[in-house]
């Protein structure tokens, strides 16, 4: 293990939560507007996919293959499963992750600023298989791609 | 019967004019030109997998059912008996046949007698490497997890062994059940400056971080060759996960093609992945990564006589497997001219023990660490009149003794063993001993369980498991097979979705209620609760049911009724 690496996990046992954050923010790595951005309620606490979409003002966004999700197809935990959500295209300004059979379906939302590169990481709860979907608002218009990530019981394994 | 008795009365029979089964006499007329045929080319890859700590020569009876659903019906591996030698042109009634198929197995096991052990391994090693200077020894894992003594000394024994056998390169899968910091252990120390450890889908649970070298580069006669590592990518689902907790594995298809044109870029003329996905990964990833020449695969246990040849974007990639248990030795001869993989061949040469002399170093490694062991070992618990065997899709005999002996010893309705593809053959009319109970539930969480399930739990669990066997999409697969069920009948649909493909679960003739609370008993639980709990080890169960029925008639297998596969290639008809 090299000497950053080590360095990072002091950083993190010695942290906490806040202060890293703190941290990253001072390093200019997560912007304080959207550490603690607006929180979309009525997005966050939608029942429906299409409701959870509309909150978002994205109704029906195209399917595009400049947003990618890069997760396992079988979750280790599902408890936390860390899906990547990247996006190629320009002027790309919010990206969000969905669960679709999450009983509250929005499990992220990132409100990005104009310089920061569109690849954001979330660990999300999921209680069995499902699609897991990225909503990605670029130049005003909103695009989708959708992946399923398989919760299984584990065990039996050759 | 030893070698040297065996040999004796070849012998013995040869001048008394005596008939030898013709089989045999033409097998060992013909193992010398197979063992011993010439290279070809100049970089020469041979590879081992998933032996299970095999140390000494056993029996393994290859599956009566391998099913393929969805594109892979009918293709390889999904192929058994007759259609298997069809579709490799293996010829019946030789030894091959008998190595790579169930046919005739006991008639013909007593003819061609066991196969692998590493003392005949390493002179099999010894020979075609003299054929192929600078050839490279890979191991792609399963190798420390399998036997009494792996489990006794925590690996030590095949960690010793494979070194003494001359590994270069390995990757990882039940090695991770002895826990990651046994695992680092031995690649940091044991193994430094002799083997390897390469796996690029193992990082880092917190920042995401190599834990080992994704590949490693060696020069074969003057060619840059890349060996990329891939582990079992669903170790922390299929095993417990409290064994690697600071590890996540995954597939990882992407970084698979970042590793690889890192290699490239470094050099490499040759670029081959050294794979514990199992065969169906192994085919749908060489469909969409480019640029890898082989993926030498393992985990499914498929002896596979021939490649696939499986098409993507950048070319083409062989693709391999080299079945289990020591009883095959995977050479793959590569022809490189201006950089670039020009021609191959390949041959999976069974390890027959008796045509292979032992080698006297690693027997007398094998004699000495089994030594502190052996009268446990060797004691005999009962003697089985039936064949028993572990492999094929839904139940083995040894898994049904297994069933039986959880229900009788724990007073179940119902009793569940996992789908493990390991696991040896005992012959009828031999003693089941220790060493054989071993062979099949040898594990670091052998815990016997007793739950109360509903009706709709023991249905989602047999869905659960099936989905991992039969999703039509191979990277949702598992790669082991179907969880052995005893008590319980029901039929399958291989073919059906999730959710669909179990049905008519019936208990002593009376359909499964959903509400309804039933005893069921187990083994081998992944939970950290479960660990916590504890409970009797597996084989100290049913040693006590053994010992008590001191003759085991042939188990009646508990098999469900098959829907949507008639026809199917991975059936024997």
């Amino acid at each position: 293990m090299n000497q950053h690496q080590t360095q990072r996990r002091q950083v993190l046992r010695a942290g906490g939560g806040l202060a890293v954050l703190g941290a990253l923010a001072a390093a200019g790595i997560v912007l304080p507007r959207q550490a603690l951005a607006e929180w979309n309620k009525q997005a966050f606490d939608a029942k429906t996919l299409d409701d959870a979409m509309k909150a978002m003002g994205a109704e029906a966004p195209a399917n595009s293959g400049d947003v990618q999700i890069v997760a396992s197809d079988i979750a280790e935990n599902g408890a936390v499963v860390p899906v990547q959500a990247v996006s190629k295209l320009p002027k790309t300004e919010k990206i969000a992750i969905l669960v679709e059979k999450n009983p509250s379906m929005l499990a992220a939302s990132f409100d990005l600023g104009p310089e920061t590169l569109p690849e954001v990481t979330a660990r999300i709860k999921m209680g069995q298989t499902s699609n897991v979907i990225v909503v990605v608002k670029a130049d005003g218009k909103f695009y989708m791609a959708s992946k399923e990530i398989k919760v299984t019981l584990g065990g039996c394994g050759g | 019967m030893n070698r040297r008795d065996f040999l004796h009365v070849l012998a013995t029979a040869a001048a008394g004019g005596m008939l030898l089964p013709a089989g045999f006499a033409r097998a060992q007329a013909a193992a010398a030109d197979f063992y011993d045929a010439p290279a070809f080319g100049n970089v020469s890859l041979l590879h081992i997998t998933d032996c299970h700590a095999q140390l000494r020569p056993i029996h393994f009876r290859e599956p009566s059912v391998n099913l393929g659903v969805g594109s892979m019906v009918g293709q390889a591996p999904h192929l058994v008996g007759a259609r298997f030698l069809e579709h490799f042109a293996v010829k019946p009634g030789t030894a091959e046949a008998h190595a790579f198929t169930c046919l005739d197995f006991e008639e013909k096991a007593g003819v061609y007698g066991k196969v692998g052990g590493f003392a005949h391994l390493a002179t099999l090693v010894k020979r075609v490497r003299a054929n192929r200077p600078g050839a490279l020894l890979l191991d792609g894992g399963d190798t420390w997890q399998g036997s009494g003594t792996a489990l006794w000394t925590g690996g030590q024994d095949m960690v010793d062994a494979a070194k003494l056998l001359g590994i270069d390169i390995m990757t990882l899968h039940w090695e991770c059940t002895y826990g990651q910091d046994r695992v680092k252990e031995v690649a940091e120390k044991d193994f430094a400056g002799t083997i390897d450890v390469v796996a690029q889908n193992i990082k880092t649970a917190d920042f995401g971080d190599d834990v080992f070298k994704p590949f490693v580069m060696r020069e074969v006669n003057g060619v840059p060759v890349a060996v990329i590592g891939q582990a079992f990518p669903y170790t922390p689902i299929a095993n417990p996960r409290y064994m690697v907790a600071d590890w996540t594995f995954g597939i990882q298809e992407e970084n698979m093609q970042a590793t690889v044109d890192a290699a490239r870029a470094a050099g490499a003329a040759v670029v081959v992945v050294l794979s514990h996905n199992g065969m169906d990964v192994d085919l749908k990833m060489a469909s969409r990564v480019s640029g890898i020449d082989a993926i030498l695969g393992g985990h499914t246990h498929d002896g596979m006589p021939a490649p696939t040849m499986v098409a993507n974007p950048g070319g083409k990639t062989l693709v391999t497997n080299a079945g289990s248990n020591g009883k095959f030795l995977g050479v793959l001869d590569l022809e490189v001219k201006d950089r670039r993989v020009t021609g191959f061949r390949y041959k999976l040469m069974p390890v027959f023990a008796n045509l292979l002399a032992a080698d006297p170093e690693m027997h007398a490694f094998i004699e000495k660490v089994r030594a502190p062991f052996a009268a446990k070992l060797d004691e005999v618990l009962a003697v089985s009149e039936g064949l028993l065997y572990r492999r094929g899709n839904f139940n083995g005999s040894f898994d049904q003794l297994i069933l039986d002996a959880l229900m009788m010893e724990k007073d179940a309705e119902i009793a569940f063993s996992p789908g493990f593809r390991w696991g040896t053959t005992v012959l009828p009319g031999q003693p089941i001993t220790m060493e054989n109970l071993l062979d099949q539930t040898a594990i670091t969480y052998p815990y016997v369980t007793l739950n109360a399930m509903s009706g709709e739990q023991i249905k989602t669990v047999l869905e659960d498991v099936c989905d991992n066997l039969f999703n039509t999409d191979p990277y949702y697969q598992q790669g082991g097979d179907m969880v052995r069920v005893g008590g319980l009948s029901y039929s399958c649909d291989p073919t059906a979705p999730m959710g669909r493909r179990i049905q008519d679960m019936t208990v002593r003739g009376q359909p499964v209620e959903a509400g309804k609370t039933y005893k069921v008993a187990g083994w081998a639980p992944v939970s950290e609760e479960a660990r916590t709990a504890g409970g009797e080890p597996v084989w100290e169960l049913v040693a006590r049911n053994l010992r008590a029925r001191k003759t085991v008639a042939a188990p009646r297998l508990n098999l469900p009724t098959l829907k949507g596969v008639d026809g199917n290639p991975g059936l024997t008809a």
